[in-house]
């Protein structure tokens, strides 16, 4: 079968600075890859260059066999959530609405066909009542749910989820990975799904992408989560460990990943200024 | 707000009883507001959802200095605010919302538009009864070509806001996801900017530079308390603003307190009013 995301020594740059340099692997269809790596490893980056926003600098890049199109509607994107307005007293159904068709000029408007479809695929992610709360009133897992919805609508071959349980707590994070792994399955949708930890995504992913220092490694758990493969990724000397279906990668005896989880979370009320 | 209100002031001594109609400045008034409001409260609500009224409110400022400033060279100050809030929005939107949005930088642009427009004045005194009438407003004032130039300016408005309507929501609430789907987020910021100059150009007719906030925020951040439908909160929002600035004239018509007075209470209290309301209600009309 065709890989529905391939890159053959590509180099993906923001601001003359090379993000990812000379990375090869591609993704089979209906795969579920969880995406990993520090902070500014090119996480966001390289979802930004499937979705046609990045021309890779070096090498080659493409998407369902060709190159990435802006605003492929087979892809469903749900971006890190940054600019949701604290105070958007709009509801759901209209939040969704504004995705359809949103890049066309004129005066929007919803028919029923439309209503009915973004219903429906809320019901898939369990969250119908949405449709009608202002976003303002909804708790972060809700919000989560809702970008989850939209991110599906128009039936895409290909889900980026970029840190879609950030802000979440342990509980509503397996209720969303839950979801998506269902939805995802039930359809065969293929997913990059970045996050921080890698635990709670052991059980939903058929293999993972490890970004780091320039580097980019796409294989099994087992074939990448090892000390020589994550220490040339961090540039760092790393331990991994393994006990009681958890795996913790250490750095000099401290939690790499559990770090990066707390630095992300000081940040988490601000602007993230510079993308990664 | 002596000078602008002494037609009132004979107003109320001949006809205290009754019609305001046979007085032609107050259906000039009537129609001059209701067109702005109608064109605020639409605009306005745009401004809300975006998180931009500060940079509206500075619009309104800087195309204080435009009017004194075409007043210096013998322009009529309608087109300097028109002029200036013009050119400021198209430079706010190019300069991308990561600019537009700071405060810091909108209010220091602010209180220098103010300055220049001190400047202008200074330079120009016999302009200066007028700079009243300009920062607070005149409706009383209104005639026929000024109720066709804010037909004009309203409808270029509103068509300019309908045809950019549906992308614009669209980046409003979710930019990063617009700009995967092709949105251009930068043109469709800068033509809505362009459209809050014209409308905050009109709105400054009724309620003055100093007070577009009553007219294009007021209805509108309260409109989006109530509802949290897209088209329910449109309609609310521009009828909040129709009726503040009619009862706003109606009130002022009957005490003889200055209209835009009238207009800044109503809307503070139809604002208040609306926070004092239980929160989450949904909406089910579109």
């Amino acid at each position: 079968m065709n890989p529905i995301v391939e890159l053959d020594r590509a180099t993906l740059r923001i601001g003359g600075h090379a993000v990812l340099k000379d990375i090869s692997f591609a993704i089979a269809p209906g795969e579920f890859i969880g995406v990993l790596g520090p902070n500014g490893a090119g996480k966001t980056t390289l979802m930004r260059a499937i979705l046609g926003l990045l021309p890779p600098s070096a090498g080659s890049l493409t998407v369902f066999g060709h190159a990435p199109q802006c605003g492929d509607a087979a892809i469903g994107y749900l971006p890190q959530l940054r600019t949701v307005l604290p105070d958007l007293r709009v509801r759901g159904l209209d939040y969704i609405a504004s995705s359809l068709h949103g890049e066309r000029w004129g005066l929007p408007s919803l028919s029923a066909a439309d209503r009915a479809a973004i219903e429906a695929t809320l019901d898939a992610v369990g969250a119908r009542d949405l449709s009608h709360r202002a976003l303002s009133d909804m708790s972060g897992g809700e919000r989560q749910r809702l970008l989850l919805a939209q991110a599906l609508m128009g039936e895409p071959q290909l889900l980026l989820l970029d840190e879609p349980l950030i802000s979440l707590d342990a509980r509503h994070q397996e209720v969303v990975i839950d979801v998506i792994k269902k939805v995802c399955r039930e359809r065969k949708i293929t997913v990059l799904f970045s996050a921080h930890e890698l635990n709670q995504l052991l059980g939903a992913i058929d293999r993972v992408l490890y970004l780091g220092n320039g580097h980019a490694e796409l294989g099994t758990v087992e074939e990448v989560v090892t000390a020589p493969v994550l220490s040339r990724l961090y540039g760092t000397e790393i331990e991994v460990l393994r006990a009681g279906g958890h795996i913790f990668v250490l750095s000099r005896g401290r939690d790499m990943e559990r770090d990066a989880h707390m630095h992300d979370h000081d940040h988490g009320g601000h602007d993230h200024g510079h993308q990664h | 707000m002596r000078t602008c209100m002494t037609t009132t002031t004979a107003v109320t001594t001949t006809g205290t009883s009754t019609d305001m109609f046979q007085y032609e400045f107050m259906t000039n008034a009537f129609a001059a507001a209701g067109m702005v409001a109608v064109v605020s409260g639409v605009v306005g609500y745009f401004l809300v959802m975006r998180g931009q009224t500060f940079a509206g409110h500075a619009l309104s400022h800087i195309g204080f200095a435009g009017a004194t400033g075409a007043g210096l060279i013998g322009l009529a100050p309608l087109w300097g605010l028109v002029g200036f809030t013009l050119a400021a929005g198209i430079v706010m939107g190019l300069l991308s919302e990561r600019i537009s949005n700071r405060d810091v930088a909108i209010g220091v642009v602010l209180a220098l538009s103010l300055g220049f427009g001190l400047l202008f004045l200074h330079y120009y005194t016999s302009f200066a009864t007028q700079a009243t009438a300009l920062l607070f407003g005149n409706v009383l004032a209104v005639d026929h070509a000024m109720i066709a130039t804010l037909a004009a300016l309203g409808a270029v408005t509103l068509v300019a806001l309908a045809a950019i309507m549906r992308p614009l929501i669209f980046a409003s609430l979710q930019p990063e996801l617009a700009e995967a789907k092709g949105v251009p987020l930068r043109a469709v910021s800068t033509i809505f900017l362009a459209i809050v100059a014209l409308a905050v150009s009109a709105c400054a007719q009724i309620v003055g530079v100093l007070m577009v906030f009553t007219l294009m925020v007021g209805p509108a951040a309260a409109a989006q308390r109530v509802t949290t439908g897209l088209w329910s909160g449109l309609a609310l929002s521009a009828a909040l603003a129709l009726s503040e600035a009619w009862l706003g004239i109606v009130i002022a018509y009957y005490t003889d307190w200055p209209v835009s007075f009238c207009i800044a209470t109503l809307s503070a209290l139809v604002y208040f009013a609306a926070l004092a309301m239980p929160r989450g209600r949904p909406a089910h009309s579109r």
